[in-house]
């Protein structure tokens, strides 16, 4: 095995920025490309007009998962080198609340704001100050909120420990979801296309 | 379909509708394959993922610091994103990650001409308005962001890719507290 490279020493923390920073132009180009830098093309997902959050994430996610298994499997990658965070149950699902009705009401998430700031977006702007403020709040009450932040802790669990299924089921299991799901929004896009043709004519 | 049409797939109502856009946005599934890609190559490289909160958090973390160092030290949310005062705080992956997206984003924005001072809003609601939900938003993600320990990027994509626990329970709140909400602020958007 030789990759992650970084962790097997190729090269040190200051080329790592670079890396990071020629990942991320590769990061940002293909959420502007995605359309991702316009809040409406992102609020127009949870109106059902318009699914490109879904396919979008999906996609990447489906990609890089099926890469990394294979990579591993080929014995390319040491998966247990790739850093995999712990898991929060409870505190992890209330902040994933908190930020989906955060994106509906501001438009963005924190990345695609980024997107979004570099193509002019003026509402980024004003967005980017809410998170920067957002976690100056957290920051001052996580003394008060620490009981709560590291409740249900489950340690590095993933779906295949946690459901003890094999991690090749699980990904084939993913795939058949989001082939499905990528079905049903495509049709779900047609219809209400159709509905709001259907209208404007009346 | 010739491959040209495939790269500029967009439903022609959408197009409409949404006039700032000069040229057509690439198909979803192919940018999500370069997405996932270029996760993929930072797994493979970096033996870690995709991220953007974090880098606001140690923007955050930094500006206390500056102000109010004590107050700074004392709160281990702070501290975590401070390090160990050897280098500067901000010599950190994620920072250096963003700055690559806000280029990258420009790039892009500038090949397909969509680059342009302009303000992201339905018709049926004034700028101020929008700002101050804007602002309500963003504060909402920032704060969600940090109790779920990373945003739609390092939570949703990275830890979504990795079958992370955790990360899937966070994805499915995400979706469900923004559809759960929709509702309330569609004068925003539509």
């Amino acid at each position: 095995m030789i990759a992650p490279f970084f962790k097997f020493g190729y090269f040190n923390s200051e080329i790592g920025l670079l890396v990071a920073f020629i990942i991320g132009i590769g990061f940002g180009f293909f959420l502007e490309r995605g359309g991702f830098g316009s809040a409406r093309l992102l609020a127009a997902q949870f109106y059902f007009t318009d699914m490109r959050v879904f396919k979008v994430m999906f996609t990447a996610i489906v990609t890089a998962m099926v890469g990394l298994f294979y990579l591993s499997w080929i014995g390319f990658v040491d998966l247990s080198l790739v850093y995999l965070g712990d898991t929060y149950l409870l505190p992890q699902a209330v902040g994933g609340l908190i930020l989906g009705i955060g994106f509906v009401i501001g438009g963005y998430c924190p990345g695609t704001s980024g997107v979004a700031i570099a193509t002019g977006r003026l509402d980024a702007i004003v967005y980017s100050l809410g998170g920067f403020f957002g976690i100056f709040v957290f920051g001052e009450l996580f003394p008060y909120m620490t009981n709560f932040y590291y409740s249900t802790h489950l340690g590095k669990e993933n779906l295949p420990s946690f459901f003890d299924i094999n991690y090749g089921l699980v990904i084939l299991l993913v795939i058949l979801i989001a082939v499905a799901g990528f079905t049903a929004v495509e049709w779900g896009e047609k219809v209400m296309a159709k509905k709001r043709s259907g209208g404007e004519n009346a | 379909m010739s491959i040209k049409e495939w790269f500029s797939h967009h439903h022609e109502d959408n197009v409409k509708e949404h006039a700032l856009y000069p040229k057509h946005y690439w198909n979803s599934y192919l940018v999500g394959m370069g997405l996932g890609l270029v996760l993929l190559s930072a797994f493979v490289i970096m033996g870690r993922g995709l991220g953007a909160s974090g880098a606001l958090s140690t923007v955050v973390a930094v500006s206390v610091n500056e102000v109010a160092p004590s107050h700074a030290k004392g709160n281990a949310f702070y501290e975590g994103y401070l390090g160990d005062g050897t280098q500067s705080p901000l010599k950190d992956w994620l920072v250096f990650e963003v700055l690559g997206l806000i280029v990258g984003g420009f790039i892009s924005g500038a090949i397909a001409g969509r680059n342009k001072i302009a303000i992201e809003k339905g018709p049926n609601i004034t700028k101020k308005k929008r700002f101050i939900f804007a602002f309500i938003g963003g504060s909402l993600m920032g704060f969600g962001a940090k109790m779920a320990r990373g945003c739609t990027s390092g939570q949703g994509l990275t830890g979504g890719a990795m079958l992370n626990l955790g990360s899937w329970a966070f994805l499915l709140s995400v979706f469900a507290g923004a559809y759960a909400t929709a509702y309330f602020v569609r004068r925003q958007w539509i």
